[in-house]
Formats: structure tokens, C-alpha cells, sequence
């Protein structure tokens, strides 16, 4: 099982992944590149990782689901390298019993993945700057021309 | 003849912003041991072109795992210098 992908992630793939008769409820998360008033210009994100452990700690929090709701079922694909402006950079479906857990679920995904997930994102901008960005998205270093 | 002080070579590895800092995405570490994820952390810092502006208590994980400051590492470990994460 690989959690990383260079290309589209297909959310159908995961939602088939996730699909069960016994779970009425089923929740998507797409995590997107954002491009806002606040942003600069961003025009892509360059997303790298330590896959290695990108794929180990994965394997963790899609564990702790199904220790935490009973019966639940998660999918989970991050992104790597360069993503425009609106593409996602993170697809996450559960599916439970009922709705509660299903969202429950998903929102634990996405906070697990901000707080231990090894992965990092450079912002491409529009004036040809290049800058590291933190976990809220605020500039770690100084925009760099390249 | 005094007894010598066993050593250990870490493989220490750096990502994004830190790779850049230092150059290299990876260096072979020799430590004496015992010793700490800070120890080595701290002879990165000491004697790696770049690597002083690695903050002194940058996140850490040893073989794939998060560990903090005090965790002890041993002969062929991996210890990997995260900048913070942010992912998704």
C-alpha cells in the first residue's frame, strides 16, 4: 500500500477503496491548493516529503481509525510534487456505520496528518518568487527569486 | 592505556528547508556513544556548513519514527531533522 502519488489523485479509486455495504455513511475530504487574497499569487505548491515515513505514520492513523470507530474504513492518498493553483494535494474518504463516525473520522484524518505527516510545501508564485510555508500557511523563510 | 570511548555513525538525514540550508539531503555522522538525538543534533550543527541555522530544537525522528530531544540513538540509526510539518 502506497499513500503517495505524483499524479491526480482518483477519488473514485478511493471512494471504491472505502465502499461497504454495512457503511451508511461515507465522507470525502479534498485538501486543495490554495490560491486567495492572502496567498500572493500562488500559483502552484511544490510538495516534498520523507516518504518513507510519510507511508509509516499513514499506516498508523489509518490504524488508530479503525481502533477508534468500530468498522470504519479510510483511504488516503498525499500528493507530491508540483500542484497548481485548485488541484488537491490530499483525498480522504471514510465510511462507517453511521454519519457521526464517518465525519468524526475524516476530520481525524486531516488534523493527524497537519500535526505528524512529514511532508512540506514551497509556494510557487506568480512573481517568480519561490518561499517555504509553515502548517498555517506563513512564510518560514523570506520569498526567494530563483 | 586508557579505554576508548565507543563511537556510532548515524545516518542523519534533512528535507526541505534544511536540506537546503545545509546543502546535501544527508551526512554520515560519527557520535560517541551513548548518545542522544540532541547530541547529534548539536554536532550537526557544530560542524556542518550551513547547518547553524538549524533551529537547536528542530523536530526529530529516529528509523521512521517521531522521537524527542533525549531519545538515545545507537550505531546505524537513521535520524531524520524536520522542518515543521505541513502537510495535507
Amino acid at each position: 500500500m502506497t499513500y503517495l502519488t505524483r499524479s491526480l489523485i482518483p477519488l473514485d479509486v478511493l471512494l471504491a477503496e472505502t465502499s461497504a455495504a454495512e457503511c451508511g455513511g461515507t465522507c470525502a475530504f479534498l485538501g486543495t491548493v490554495r490560491d486567495g487574497p492572502e496567498e500572493h499569487g500562488v500559483t502552484a505548491i511544490e510538495y516534498s516529503a520523507y516518504e518513507e515515513m510519510v507511508e509509516g505514520e499513514l499506516g498508523r492513523i489509518v490504524a488508530e481509525v479503525g481502533e477508534r470507530w468500530a468498522g470504519a474504513r479510510v483511504a488516503v492518498r498525499h500528493r507530491l510534487g508540483r500542484i497548481p493553483a485548485g488541484e488537491a494535494s490530499i483525498a480522504i474518504v471514510t465510511a462507517a456505520p453511521h454519519r457521526a463516525q464517518a465525519f468524526e473520522a475524516c476530520r481525524y484524518v486531516i488534523e493527524e496528518v497537519k500535526r505528524r505527516v512529514p511532508v512540506w510545501k514551497k509556494e510557487l508564485r506568480a512573481d517568480g518568487t519561490e518561499v517555504w510555508v509553515d502548517p498555517s500557511g506563513r512564510p518560514t523563510t523570506r520569498p526567494a527569486h530563483v | 592505556m586508557a579505554p576508548q570511548t565507543p563511537s556510532g555513525t548515524i545516518r542523519v538525514r534533512f528535507f526541505a528547508r534544511y536540506a537546503e540550508l545545509v546543502g546535501r539531503t544527508e551526512a554520515a555522522v560519527a557520535v560517541p556513544l551513548p548518545a542522544t538525538v540532541g547530541d547529534v543534533v548539536r554536532h550537526v550543527r557544530d560542524q556542518l556548513p550551513g547547518a547553524h541555522d538549524i533551529p537547536e530544537r528542530p523536530l526529530t525522528a529516529v528509523n521512521l519514527r517521531h522521537v524527542k530531544l533525549d531519545a538515545s540513538v545507537r550505531d546505524g540509526d537513521e535520524v531524520a531533522l524536520l522542518p515543521p510539518i505541513a502537510g495535507g
